[in-house]
């Protein structure tokens, strides 16, 4: 150094001591810690059916076509520049995600009942959905999720001033919905209540309601209850293909013109991951009331990261504003879902080839990226030790992560952990 | 002709919203949708302090106005500006296709942080070299803050109080209550010299609880310009490390940008970490680097030992998960090319000047404007505050009428973008200041 002062005296906190020497070790992120094992895995063959991550048939990550003529026109346009964007982001976006998820015709958005702001994928619009209700929802502070879900739901909301409870959701007998035991549940828990629940493709168990089941749910929410209905939605166009089929149970919700919350994910559908792009909708019963929320809503933000990145959400808006290349994702989204559909086929029949004990059916019958295999703790671990096949301990695979080569792998691993741990 | 009717009986009964294909009954209004709101008492809120001033411009029809509000470098010709390093970048970036948008991990991009802390600390910093210093990539200078924010208030085992300079950027007292601080001020700005209120400040340091919190402006103090010297820098770090054991929280946003030299604006943040004790650092990319809208930061948290820093890292990535889960990669990616690149390095510097030096002679033309109209007052604090803003003096009432007769946009404390003069502006500026100053004397 330069300057001419005497040299340092060490402090005598330096000398004393960390004020953080009592901090714990925190352990690894269940989900992101399957792929950190993962990678220290040096076998060849190793899978990993952790990370809900698209991967191809040669088990890559794929950037989409449209994406990436969407990212080459934004960078090679000199009009554009980097300055802040406003507190909710992208009006453009936010107007195009919010007919993505409830229909260009919606009655809600024609009556200016809904407020929409570009928010960080997934995660930042529940965070940012959750302040919001903790701060100022006139109900019950307390938002049920069900039975599981992603372990994330169960860190966000609490975190953000929200009691979390859950309802029953998953039936392991069956491998299928709980409907009578998540009614119950909705039934006796506190009127007005907030109630968390999954769009499509439910995660971790692929398990989704039947449209009579989700009726039966509204109405116990909307005429029993009076809860207010949060919708994570992380995988439109994902599940079944289309993006209109995989927004019923949101737009049903809507239509019989009660209030919503809606956290929309381009991660997947767009695979934009790493840009952290998504939406909340927040859908309320008077013009005047969005206007308002929308004020407070950039009170939440601001004092959190100001205003959010511009990337993402303008390829987003590039897509969905450009007639030719909607189309163009719409297929190469379909192509997308149709794989990971295949693969679900191709494991059922190779656990029936291999004739491994136990009803496989479920493979086929859930819906979206996961299915949940109901494999036991003890035969996940066998599989990663002896196998090298990784998944969350709570028998969760990544359909994606699949392909036909690993498909007789991990058919074969199974068969072994299901025979040794009956 | 009859699957054309059953078509158009289908699109009929959708509009009527009748399920014709499922069977299911009709939907009608829930009683709770004739009900109220559950947000019907929710208040209007009023537009942010600063970023509202660019909606009001914004709404300004007249081809006059001037946007001194929101701290966004403008070029001679008052447009934004994409650095020539950061276009190279982009290209680099997009040319390789061996890239994709997988999620980064929760602390983010970790070339990126190395990269950071490098730029902060020095490459030689001693407190790098002993593996004590943990950087995880956030949301520019807001998102650092608030995460440093969160982690202080869950695991600080001093008291759970930060304290603010007055003035401050207004969002830090935003911030820190909803991270789970109690926010208070200590003396800064002396408005009688328009310099630093150094002996007030020492005052309130003193007489505040040992242990806590003390958010420093690294550099190019945001609202007022008015930085301490060496020696007062010197005396500060004595009182909060040698007398009250406070924590040091730097908001770093203008590295680069307040003097035209990264390390010189880095003096301050580096004598405190290099004495050993424990220091927060919030960086920003948003200015120096003019990535604003991509939200480029990172958090660095300098502790005593690597044990310490490892596990405190292993808790910073659970304040981050329910936030956001993981940090956006272009912007990051952009400043990791270009850190990383010596060449691009040292382009980039030679732009940074060039912005932090157009600024220098705003300050000047501006000067000299006011000198030459003989504006009444003391005008030398346009000159001797550094970086971006300029804190004028002005008052609330003549702020509001600058902007009514002469479209001039800036915050109500009388602070103005420096980066959004030019000299086509300058003297529109200095006729609206002497005419406010004249019409609304002090």
């Amino acid at each position: 150094m330069q300057d001419s002062m005497a040299s340092l005296s060490v402090s005598p906190a330096a000398a004393g001591g960390s004020c953080f020497a009592h901090v714990q070790q925190a352990p690894e992120d269940p989900i992101l810690g399957i792929t950190v094992a993962f990678n220290k895995d040096p076998s060849p063959v190793k899978v990993n059916l952790g990370v809900g991550a698209y991967r191809t048939e040669d088990g890559k990550p794929l950037l989409l076509n449209v994406v990436r003529q969407a990212e080459l026109h934004l960078v090679s346009d000199e009009s554009r520049n980097k300055e802040y964007l406003g507190i909710t982001g992208i009006v453009h976006f936010n107007k195009l995600s919010a007919q993505l998820i409830l229909g260009s015709d919606s009655p809600a958005i024609a009556e200016n009942r809904v407020v929409t702001a570009q928010c960080l994928s997934g995660t930042g619009s529940l965070r940012v959905g959750g302040e919001f209700l903790g701060r100022h929802y006139s109900g019950q502070k307390i938002i049920y999720v069900p039975s599981p879900t992603w372990g994330n739901h169960l860190k966000i909301f609490p975190l953000a001033g929200l009691e979390a409870r859950t309802y029953r959701y998953y039936d392991p007998r069956t491998k299928g919905l709980d409907y009578e035991g998540m009614l119950e549940d909705l039934r006796a828990a506190p009127n007005g209540s907030i109630l968390l629940l999954h769009a499509c493709a439910h995660n971790p168990t692929g398990v989704d309601p039947s449209q009579e089941q989700w009726e039966g749910i509204r109405r116990v929410v909307r005429e029993e209850k009076q809860f207010l209905p949060f919708f994570d939605c992380a995988y439109q166009g994902f599940a079944s293909g289309s993006l209109d089929n995989d927004a019923w149970a949101v737009r049903r919700f809507v239509g019989d013109g009660g209030e919503v919350f809606v956290a929309q994910s381009y991660a997947k559908n767009m695979g934009l991951y790493a840009e952290r792009v998504g939406a909340l909708s927040i859908i309320v019963k008077e013009p005047a009331v969005a206007t308002r929320v929308e004020s407070q809503l950039k009170l939440v933000i601001r004092p959190m990261y100001s205003t959010p990145p511009t990337h993402g959400a303008s390829i987003v808006t590039l897509i969905l504003s450009s007639k030719k290349w909607f189309e163009e994702w719409k297929e190469e989204l379909k192509a997308m879902a149709d794989r990971i559909r295949s693969m679900r086929h191709e494991l059922f029949n190779a656990l029936k080839e291999r004739q491994t004990p136990g009803n496989w059916e479920h493979i086929l019958n859930q819906i979206g990226m996961f299915t949940f295999t109901g494999l036991s703790k003890e035969q996940v671990e066998y599989m990663r030790r002896e196998d090298h096949i990784y998944m969350t301990l709570d028998g969760r695979i990544s359909m994606a992560g699949l392909n036909s080569r690993t498909v007789p792998q991990v058919a074969d691993a199974i068969h072994r952990a299901v025979v040794k741990f009956s | 002709m009859e699957a054309v009717h059953n078509r158009r009986i289908a699109s009929l009964a959708r509009h009527l919203c009748l399920e014709v294909d499922t069977g299911l009954p009709s939907i009608s209004f829930s009683p709770t949708s004739a009900s109220r709101s559950s947000f019907g008492h929710v208040k209007q809120a009023p537009e942010d302090p600063i970023l509202g001033v660019t909606v009001e411009y914004n709404k300004d029809p007249s081809p006059m106005k001037v946007n001194l509000g929101v701290g966004a470098y403008r070029t001679e010709e008052g447009k934004p500006l994409v650095l020539n390093v950061v276009r190279k970048a982009e290209e680099q970036l997009l040319a390789d296709r061996s890239r994709n948008k997988e999620y980064l991990p929760i602390t983010g991009i970790a070339q990126f942080n190395k990269l950071s802390a490098e730029l902060i600390l020095g490459s030689d910093s001693p407190a790098i070299a002993q593996k004590r210093v943990v950087t995880a990539q956030c949301l520019s200078g807001t998102g650092s803050l608030r995460v440093g924010g969160e982690f202080i208030a869950h695991h600080y085992s001093g008291p759970k109080i930060i304290y603010v300079p007055a003035p401050t950027w207004g969002n830090h007292l935003k911030i820190f209550p909803l991270a789970g601080l109690e926010t208070r001020t200590y003396r800064y700005y002396n408005p009688k010299t328009r310099g630093l209120d150094y002996q007030g400040m020492i005052e309130d340091l003193r007489a505040a609880p040992n242990g806590a919190v003390v958010l420093l402006h690294a550099c190019a103090h945001n609202p007022t310009g008015v930085d301490p010297t060496k020696d007062e820098w010197e005396g500060i770090r004595n009182v909060v490390r040698n007398e009250k054991q406070q924590l040091p929280f730097f908001d770093s946003a203008y590295q680069g940008f307040a003097s035209g030299s990264l390390d010189t604006d880095a003096w301050a943040v580096r004598r405190f970490v290099n004495d050993g004790g424990e220091t927060f650092i919030a960086q920003s990319y948003a200015k120096n680097m003019g990535l604003y809208g991509e939200r480029v930061g990172a958090l660095s948290i300098v502790a005593t030992d690597p044990a310490v820093a490892a596990r405190v890292e292993s808790q910073v990535k659970l304040v981050i998960r329910p936030m956001y889960s993981n940090p956006p990669t272009y912007g990051a990616a952009i400043v990791a090319n270009i850190l990383s690149n010596r060449a691009l390095f040292e382009e980039w510097k030679v732009e940074l000047k060039a912005m932090a030096d157009r600024i220098i002679s705003m300050r000047h033309q501006l000067f000299d404007a006011l000198t030459a109209r003989r504006t009444p007052g003391n005008w030398t604090h346009i000159l001797n505050q550094i970086g971006m803003f300029t804190f004028t003096g002005l008052n609330k009432q003549q702020v509001e009428y600058m902007t009514r007769d002469y479209h001039i946009y800036m915050t109500l404390d009388g602070r103005i973008s420096m980066a959004g003069l030019s000299s086509r502006t300058v003297p529109q500026l200095a006729d609206a200041i002497h005419s406010a100053v004249i019409k609304f004397s002090n």
